[in-house]
Formats: structure tokens, C-alpha cells, sequence
């Protein structure tokens, strides 16, 4: 039998969200074809859109009593209101936060990060931002613990 | 140092339950996790360790070995199991996903030959996973 769980322990909680939007790059101070030769097909005028998946990592001490880092509905409660509803099929460039900023996923990323430090019951450490199945972005605010190169091996 | 992933599955039951609460109390925080008769998940369990490269065999860890120190420490133990119930840590400890990855970390911890462990994931859901990566200083 292994030894018994710390009662306040940290632990990273990690939670994914879907939602599914269009947008435009394009930068108003650029030319054309400024805008051709840095976003490519990403500028066609008409837009385009993308199924994001959203990992939010939150971290804290086990509360002794739940078990937990923090309350599961009330971090999906908070993503529903702050997250889906504002962002799941619209389009990004109408959006307050990308009137003056490019709607790239590295500029989603950070957005979504302010948002999530809103949530009063955890800290955010990282959000992570799949545009497709093979470009991903992250924010990190508090990198993980790292373990040091020295082994050890108890009996 | 070279950091080495190994993925392990194991399916169990488990519900949330304080008793220091009421029942009420217990609907409230836990919702349908409260319900005492149970539900179940497929885990997925996926244990980081680090280590350096042995310059004769070229792994870190031998891989057939920490599968196996997988299935004794943990699958086997924990694999088609009501966790509450049939497993020894949970007795005192809610068998949440934070709590899961906690235990599995002290099962685990000190027993990978030439290594050490550095995280602990699991997932409960493809969208829902905890990391453990031992007590910080």
C-alpha cells in the first residue's frame, strides 16, 4: 500500500474546450500585398474559420474536502460565459478585443489568457490553443516545476 | 537529460463523496459524481520520468521495465476496480482526477531504476486531465 495522498498537494488541472469561428488576417497599415506576402491565404477577404480546441491549465493546493483544485462546474460555468458564448461561431475581427489587434492564434492565445486570470478559483499557469490538428500555441504564465538531471533511486 | 513518456489505461468506478457532509451538501458540490452506486471512466495514465541516456543501451529507462512497474504499481491494482472501495488510498481521499494522479505519484515515486519520476497525468477525459509533479520545494 503506497503512502497516503498529501492533503494539500498541488496539482495542475487541465480542461478542454471546442468552439469554432472564422477570421482574417490583416493588418489595415499594411498594402496588399503586405498583406499577401504575410498572411497568404489566411487574407483572403472573405475569411475563413477553424474548429479551436481551448486547454486551459489551472493550478492549486487538493482542497482537502472536494479533492480537488477547483470546482469543475464552476471553471465550465465560467468557459461558457467568458469563452463559448462570446467567441463559438463568430467571427474574431468583429470582436472588441481584435478591433485593433490581428485575430492570429498567438493574439487568441494571450486574449483567452486574460480572461482565464479572471477566474477567481485557481490560478492560471498556461493556455494552450489548437488553430488545427497540426499548428498549437501556448501561453505560459507560471512554467511547470522542472526535475533536475540529478537520479535517485530509493530502495 | 532526456525526459521519457509512458502510456498506461486502466477503466474504474468511482463516485465523490464527503462524509462529513449531508447529502444535500454532497447533490450540491459533487452534482452527479455524488451518486453513491458509482460511474466509471476509461483513464489514461501517461508517467514522465527524466533521467540521462545510458551511453551503452541508449535509453533512459528500460521500457519493457517501467511497463511493467506500471501494471504492478498501478493497473493492476487499479484496473476494473471500484476505486472507493477496493483501493486502499481512497479510503480517506476522494478518487478525483487531482487526487488520482497524487496516489499514483506516491506509488510510483522512488521506484523507476535510474531515473526520476517528473510528472504524473491523468486523464479522466480526452478534455479533462491533472498533473502531479510531486511536492515543490
Amino acid at each position: 500500500m503506497s503512502a497516503p495522498t498529501t492533503s494539500r498537494a498541488r496539482a495542475y488541472l487541465s480542461r478542454r474546450y471546442h468552439l469554432s469561428a472564422s477570421h482574417r488576417l490583416h493588418v489595415d497599415s499594411f498594402t496588399t500585398e503586405q498583406n499577401r506576402a504575410a498572411y497568404g491565404k489566411c487574407n483572403n477577404p472573405y475569411g475563413h474559420g477553424h474548429n479551436y480546441t481551448i486547454e486551459v491549465t489551472l493550478a492549486g493546493p487538493i482542497h482537502p474536502a472536494t479533492g480537488m483544485v477547483c470546482d469543475l462546474a464552476a471553471l465550465d460555468s465560467f468557459a461558457q460565459t467568458n469563452l463559448l458564448t462570446v467567441f463559438d461561431h463568430m467571427n474574431l475581427n468583429t470582436l472588441a478585443p481584435f478591433r485593433d489587434r490581428v485575430p492570429t492564434t498567438e493574439n487568441f492565445t494571450v486574449e483567452i489568457a486574460r480572461i482565464f486570470q479572471t477566474f477567481p478559483h485557481a490560478e492560471l499557469t498556461r493556455v494552450r490553443v489548437e488553430e488545427t490538428s497540426n499548428n498549437s500555441f501556448e501561453y505560459t504564465l507560471r512554467p511547470a516545476p522542472q526535475t533536475a538531471a540529478q537520479t535517485t533511486t530509493k530502495g | 537529460m532526456v525526459l521519457l513518456t509512458r502510456k498506461a489505461e486502466f477503466s474504474a468506478a468511482h463516485y465523490y463523496w464527503n462524509d462529513a457532509w449531508t447529502p444535500e451538501e454532497n447533490a450540491r458540490v459533487f452534482g452527479k459524481c455524488a451518486n453513491r452506486n458509482g460511474h466509471g471512466h476509461n483513464y489514461t495514465l501517461e508517467v514522465t520520468v527524466a533521467g540521462e541516456v545510458d551511453p551503452v543501451t541508449g535509453f533512459v529507462v528500460d521500457l519493457k521495465q517501467l511497463k511493467d512497474i506500471l501494471e504492478q504499481e498501478v493497473v493492476s491494482v487499479y484496473d476494473h476496480r471500484n476505486l472507493n472501495l477496493e483501493v486502499p488510498e481512497f479510503a480517506a481521499h476522494i478518487p478525483t482526477t487531482e487526487n488520482i494522479a497524487v496516489a499514483i505519484w506516491n506509488r510510483l515515486d522512488g521506484k523507476i531504476p535510474n531515473a526520476k519520476l517528473h510528472r504524473v497525468r491523468v486523464y479522466e477525459l480526452a478534455d479533462l486531465f491533472a498533473d502531479y509533479y510531486g511536492e515543490q520545494a
